[in-house]
């Protein structure tokens, strides 16, 4: 294949295979922790795009592309604290994490 | 301070030794045969170290308890790991049916692999670390918490309500803890000015008159070191904080279902996170491998690095001895309510010392401030309630 | 390009496709974890070293381990009855495949127009923090400010809440 032997593409190829397995999971599983691994895994594959830019990149002095995934790091610990801690109250409502059975709003 | 060569030499005589060792191969082999050597020498070290720690902790709790522990193998029992060895090698490996194998078998190994590693970067001598990483410290830290992960593996692999129970409570207490060892060596980094292990130490290896510089006689060192010292024996689940893995409690906790070499390995793990935690430990707050004294500086680095770790590992066993148990709110409850906060103004104390420059007067105000702290917070946050006459309910 | 970059990417996507395709909740738990430190250390192949050690502290200190308490305190381990994937998954699968070509179309397209330097970056942890301090202050007390607004709004959304009186 063309353009494989610059090893950015590696990387950036690697990236989207691991974005799109994440996504696939998110919108094909049925348990909610599920789709919270799916997006954990969308987030990993954007941050190994950020840091392959950021050492293949003009500047790496600048560390614009490291302080992202830092950034993006601590932030996605945040969401998967308040998805997860979303996840067990509805649980405890509903008693079932199947997206399939949440689909009322009556309470 | 001018040394004789031969006490230069008997300092770096493990270097030396590496060298020579290398220099049979060709140069393009030299760095790989380098590391290998030290990993090798770091992989039979340490456990051999656990092996003497084990006769030494059965020794001392029997004799704190006014017995005399084992004596029956070898001259005072100190052959007594060669027997369990002998006998965890050959015991039957009973698998309960119902476990899940694959994680079961998986669990033992990470928490192996994962401690082993922690060992890379601790500066064990003068010039004798493996890996002189720049971010030393964190990665001791993510080392730690990859242990983290295989203890819950292990308790819920075995299909237990015991071990589930032992590996929740653990897990539960080992992340509140990791917050306070974190924030507690967050001051140290501070004042030396690095993460990197090595630089940490070098920092401390200065002497005033004879008094070293050591990190543990500055005000928020002791602090830092009282904290970093109860959030370790929390961390590797020692007493007083085993309730995790305490016998009377839940019968083995995590490592219920594990027989054989597998609970020899959860056994070395635990004993090795000891070992690396009294070594970060030693590095950060006693000064690594640099003599206490200006005139002892003609005693080897790497002796005093152990003795130092020693020294840590014979007040974890006086600890093990001496005090009860506590109980999972209790320690949770003195983990966020206690441990985190002074932590906290630990460091807002270590920032003052830095800005407010030399002289007497940082000393006395730092200290007066974590003092007094530590007294109204002890009266105020741990006081337990006051229980009045006892009243008692007849049923009618 | 050599043979580490390969084993890593492999170990990498196995773990996420582990993660999606297994039956048991715990297992793609732990098959994350497998993606996660793949993840890290790929992070290490690129001379990102705080990134990567970040990445196990957090990622597999923390998050795999609230993924995993989620999932047992949400009765994960039993199977569902009609099976793990929903009715529609081929659509799922189907979205997820154009996505992934057209970011494979568009790198392959571009990545040679680009100018690539291979120098090892000189970046050390002083200048990450001096960044951090300097010129990325304002995002680090943002950050901090939803830390803290986060871990106060996951204690109140899963906590249990007291019975009403009737």
């Amino acid at each position: 294949m063309t353009g494989m032997t610059t090893p950015l593409a590696g990387y950036l190829l690697v990236a989207a295979l691991l974005f799109a397995i994440g996504l696939a999971g998110a919108l094909t599983r049925r348990n909610a922790i599920l789709v919270l691994i799916g997006i954990e895994l969308m987030l990993n594959a954007a941050n190994l795009n950020l840091i392959a830019f950021w050492r293949f990149g003009p500047h790496p002095e600048l560390l614009t592309g490291m302080m992202f995934a830092i950034f993006s790091i601590a932030v996605a610990a945040a969401e998967a604290a308040v998805g997860l801690g979303l996840v067990i109250a509805i649980h405890r409502h509903t008693h079932t994490t199947e997206l399939d059975k949440i689909n009322r709003m009556k309470g | 301070m001018a040394t004789s060569p031969f006490f230069t030499n008997l300092d770096q005589i493990f270097i030396l030794l590496r060298n020579w060792l290398v220099d049979f191969l060709p140069a393009a082999l030299r760095p790989t045969a380098g590391v290998v050597l030290e990993v090798i020498a770091i992989v039979c070290i340490f456990p051999g170290l656990f092996a003497l720690t084990t006769v030494f902790e059965r020794k001392g709790l029997g004799r704190i308890q006014n017995r005399l522990g084992p004596n029956r193998v070898g001259p005072y029992g100190l052959f007594q790991p060669i027997a369990d060895g002998i006998k965890s090698l050959t015991k039957e490996d009973i698998v309960p049916f119902s476990a899940n194998m694959v994680v079961h078998f998986l669990a033992p190994l990470s928490l192996v692999v994962a401690v082993f590693m922690e060992f890379a970067v601790l500066p064990m001598g003068r010039n004798m670390v493996l890996v002189d990483l720049d971010a030393g410290l964190l990665y001791f830290f993510s080392m730690s918490a990859a242990t983290e992960l295989s203890v819950f593996m292990a308790g819920w692999s075995s299909r237990n309500k015991y071990s589930l129970l032992g590996a929740m409570r653990a897990v539960a207490q080992m992340i509140s803890y990791e917050v306070v060892l974190l924030l507690s060596s967050v001051s140290v980094v501070m004042i030396a000015g690095s993460l990197s292990l090595t630089n940490i130490v070098a920092a401390q290896d200065s002497y005033t008159g004879i008094f070293p510089h050591w990190y543990i006689f500055t005000p928020w060192g002791l602090a830092g070191f009282v904290m970093y010292a109860i959030a370790a024996t929390a961390e590797t689940n020692r007493s007083p904080f085993d309730l995790p893995e305490g016998e009377s409690e839940l019968v083995a906790g995590y490592h219920t279902e594990y027989s054989g070499f597998k609970f020899a390995l959860f056994f070395l793990g635990e004993y090795l996170a000891m070992f690396s935690i009294s070594g970060l430990g030693t590095t950060l707050f006693l000064g690594g491998w640099s003599a206490p004294f200006s005139f002892l500086t003609f005693i080897p680095s790497w002796i005093w690095f152990f003795s130092k770790v020693m020294l840590s590992i014979f007040v974890f066993i006086w600890m093990r001895g001496t005090l009860p148990r506590l109980r999972q709110d209790q320690l949770m409850n003195f983990a966020w309510k206690f441990c985190l906060p002074y932590t906290l103004l630990n460091l807002i104390v270590t920032a003052l010392w830095h800005f407010m420059g030399e002289g007497w007067m940082r000393w006395v105000v730092c200290t007066a401030i974590l003092a007094a702290v530590y007294v109204f917070m002890g009266r105020v946050e741990m006081r337990s309630e006051h229980f009045g006459p006892r009243r008692y309910r007849y049923a009618e | 390009m050599n043979v580490v970059f390969y084993l890593l990417a492999a170990l990498t996507i196995g773990g996420g496709l582990a993660a999606v395709l297994l039956k048991h909740l715990v297992h793609c738990a732990l098959a994350t974890t497998v993606a996660f430190a793949g993840l890290a250390l790929l992070f290490l192949q690129l001379d990102a070293q705080f990134a990567g050690f970040a990445q196990i502290l957090v990622y597999i200190g923390a998050v795999a381990i609230l993924i995993v308490f989620a999932i047992l305190l949400t009765r994960g381990s039993e199977l569902p009855k009609d099976g793990v994937f929903s009715r529609t998954w081929f659509v799922g699968l189907v979205i997820a495949a154009g996505v992934f070509a057209v970011l494979a179309w568009a790198v392959l397209q571009s990545v040679r127009a680009v100018p690539q330097q291979t120098a090892v970056p000189a970046v050390t942890v002083h200048d990450i923090g001096n960044a951090l301090v300097g010129r990325y202050v304002l995002p680090l007390e943002i950050v901090a400010l939803l830390l803290t607004a986060a871990t106060i709004g996951a204690v109140i959304v899963a906590m249990h809440e007291k019975e009403r009186p009737r």
